[in-house]
């Protein structure tokens, strides 16, 4: 999802129309209220979150031996183990397990991943159709568009619409636009394609290194319709997915709905040990900029990630700017911390999307300290150079100006003189500050000015 | 060096010190399971309860509530009489046109709703999610009050494939309007045993 404009760029697009803004807003953060009655309930919530966020970091820390383990036992379960170090690898693995079955049609769940690895463009170019198959997925492909919100991909769309886009696709009548309806009419155009396909992939939530077992994560049974209909299952997965043990799995499980959605815990969970009689299972593990991340000190703690989507939902940033904004497959604070690992230049903008204000990282289910990581990233990108110049520039002037008093005292002068006097100056469309509000009033005197002519009172 | 070697060199260059596993004791204390609260959050996550004495009961609410399906199957010997037992070698696409698949559960986890079922229980991997409806039977003593003592129980058994299954498959794609039955099961119904 490459794109030449900033986040700031695509945030003012998406802002054009409030009344749209604010419905977006306002559902997502009525689905941060869903996580927190969930959340309420628990009152060992917080020891969850702690012994998820050390059972991580003793991931982290011994990553390459629980990797050799988890392939050990997968391939001793009948599982056969790939290793991508980037994105292409990733897809060239796929592509090549599709041409040795010469499958041309595949049937996918959601995974992130592969939207990172721009897996379908690849496969598309080399003759292969896929099919999304989460309700939300399906609806974004069908128009041609990524996934705004790594839990809710469709999230930015209204029923309406999503109403046309079904009468264009699948025939549906004109206007019809009740969920329960057009829900059910992608269950008869995605079971012809559950039937038929004969290649699943799917993604992987957690991969147990002690069993060599995978779990996937569904409400609707679209990675089980998938895969248990296949003859070939594919489940592609970042190396930071693995957990040591299977009873981890308890303080995972418990974690990650109650924080995406308020649920107490997917519909379908599903462990995946070994392929059914007669199956192929295979598994990819990716690095694609994983091991990078992992040598970041300030950033590392970023891999812990479990992709619940809390901090997205409860960002104000993200609820009035669209995950599209974030021109980044996993958009919002998270990936915000992520994506510049990937490529500092092309994702520099998306650290400073952000007020800092620190409530992702009190959502965090794994405990990540996002808005510390955010705004280390900032410092990062403006020491290496990546940030604008005019923005250094005008920092520059700022610092200089709030370090002398004579000269801070004669500027808020002219700017409360240039408010009250030419506001004509100041409220236009050249002054960043103008847009999407209005300016304050400026008052008479600044409180130097009345300190001194009052303390002697 | 292949994509595994160079992996593998990286990431052991990267990781950060050793820290040790936290101690989990405290979540595996043992904590009373309550069947009022699986079968408030069973309702609560769009299945249907039924609290029976026995199989015997089972069959007759079977009988009386879905004798009208016309596809029924279940790899629960008593049962066979009200629903088909051989379809065990079938292909799963088979299952396509099952009304009511018929299971048992190892498991149900108060905190959440969901049951446990094992291949063994699904015979055919694909049965509870291509089914139309599934019913689950499963006996009060096998509730456990969380996740961590569902892990308990499950320890380190073998299974080639197995899955918690919480209420009948749902979605809320679009809109965030909740609607039951996106590709698996419409309906969820559990008979409690007690």
């Amino acid at each position: 999802m490459h794109s030449d404009k900033t986040h700031s760029e695509l945030a003012e697009k998406f802002n054009i129309d409030e009344p749209r803004v604010n419905w977006h807003d306002e559902t997502l953060w009525w689905i941060r209220q869903k996580r927190d009655k969930a959340v309420w309930q628990l009152p060992e919530w917080e020891s969850l979150r702690e012994a998820a966020s050390q059972i991580k970091h003793n991931v982290l820390a011994h990553l390459s031996e629980y990797l050799e383990a988890f392939e050990r036992n997968a391939i001793a379960n009948g599982i056969t183990v790939h290793w991508a170090a980037d994105a292409k690898e990733h897809n060239e693995i796929v592509y090549s397990l599709l041409q040795k079955h010469g499958i041309t049609q595949m049937v996918k769940s959601k995974s992130m991943l592969t939207e990172e690895c721009h897996l379908n463009d690849y496969l598309a170019e080399h003759g292969v159709e896929v099919i999304d198959t989460d309700l939300g997925e399906r609806i974004v492909q069908l128009a041609k568009e990524p996934p705004s919100h790594i839990v809710l991909p469709c999230i930015h769309w209204k029923k309406e619409e999503i109403g046309e886009l079904f009468h264009k696709y699948l025939g549906t009548p004109e206007g019809n636009a009740d969920p329960q309806f057009l829900t059910h009419a992608a269950r008869l155009h995605l079971r012809e394609k559950f039937l038929t396909r004969k290649l699943a992939l799917t993604g992987v939530n957690f991969a147990i290194a002690e069993t060599g077992e995978f779990v996937v994560c569904t409400n609707e049974g679209n990675a089980d319709m998938g895969a248990h209909l296949a003859d070939v299952h594919i489940a592609s997965m970042g190396i930071e997915k693995l957990i040591p043990k299977r009873e981890h799995l308890g303080i995972f499980l418990r974690l990650l709905t109650r924080s995406a959605t308020g649920q107490p815990i997917t519909t379908y969970s599903s462990h995946f040990k070994q392929p059914r009689k007669g199956q192929e299972m295979h598994i990819v593990l990716v690095d694609n900029g994983r091991s990078v991340q992992l040598g970041r000190e300030a950033f590392r703690n970023s891999l812990k990630c479990i992709r619940c989507g809390a901090c997205m939902n409860t960002c104000p940033v993200y609820r009035r700017s669209g995950g599209h904004s974030y021109h980044t497959a996993v958009a919002g604070p998270i990936g915000s911390i992520l994506a510049p690992n990937l490529d500092m230049k092309q994702y520099a903008d998306l650290p400073f999307a952000s007020t800092l204000c620190g409530s992702c990282s009190n959502v965090c289910p794994v405990k990540i300290d996002i808005h510390d990581q955010l705004y280390k990233w900032r410092q990062v990108l403006v020491q290496d150079g990546y940030t604008p110049k005019a923005k250094t520039l005008a920092m520059k002037a700022m610092a200089t100006t709030l370090s002398k008093p004579g000269m801070y005292k004669s500027a808020g002068k002219v700017g409360r003189w240039m408010i009250r006097k030419v506001p004509g100056l100041v409220n236009n469309k050249l002054n960043p500050w103008y847009k999407q509000r209005e300016m304050p009033e400026a008052p008479k005197q600044s409180f130097r000015e009345w300190y001194a002519q009052n303390k002697k009172k | 060096m292949s994509a595994r070697e160079r992996i593998l060199a990286a990431v052991k260059n990267s990781q950060p010190e050793h820290t040790p596993l936290p101690d989990i004791a405290f979540l595996k204390e043992p904590v009373l399971a309550s069947k009022e609260q699986f079968a408030t959050i069973v309702q609560a996550i769009g299945a249907t309860i039924f609290f029976v004495k026995d199989i015997t009961e089972v069959k007759e609410i079977l009988q009386e509530k879905f004798q009208q399906l016309p596809r029924k199957i279940t790899s629960i010997a008593a049962l066979a009489g009200i629903a088909d037992v051989n379809w065990i070698a079938a292909d799963p696409h088979s299952l396509e046109n099952v009304d009511l698949a018929i299971l048992d559960a190892r498991l149900g986890v108060c905190e959440n709703g969901a049951v446990w079922l094992t291949e063994n229980e699904m015979v055919q991997r694909v049965t509870p999610f291509i089914a139309d409806s599934l019913a689950i039977v499963l006996t009060a003593d096998k509730l456990v009050a969380t996740m961590h003592a569902a892990y308990e129980v499950i320890g380190d058994s073998q299974y080639g494939f197995a899955s918690f299954i919480a209420g009948p498959s749902k979605t809320a794609d679009i809109e965030q309007s909740l609607v039951l039955g996106a590709h698996g099961p419409r309906n969820m119904f559990i008979f409690l045993i007690h």
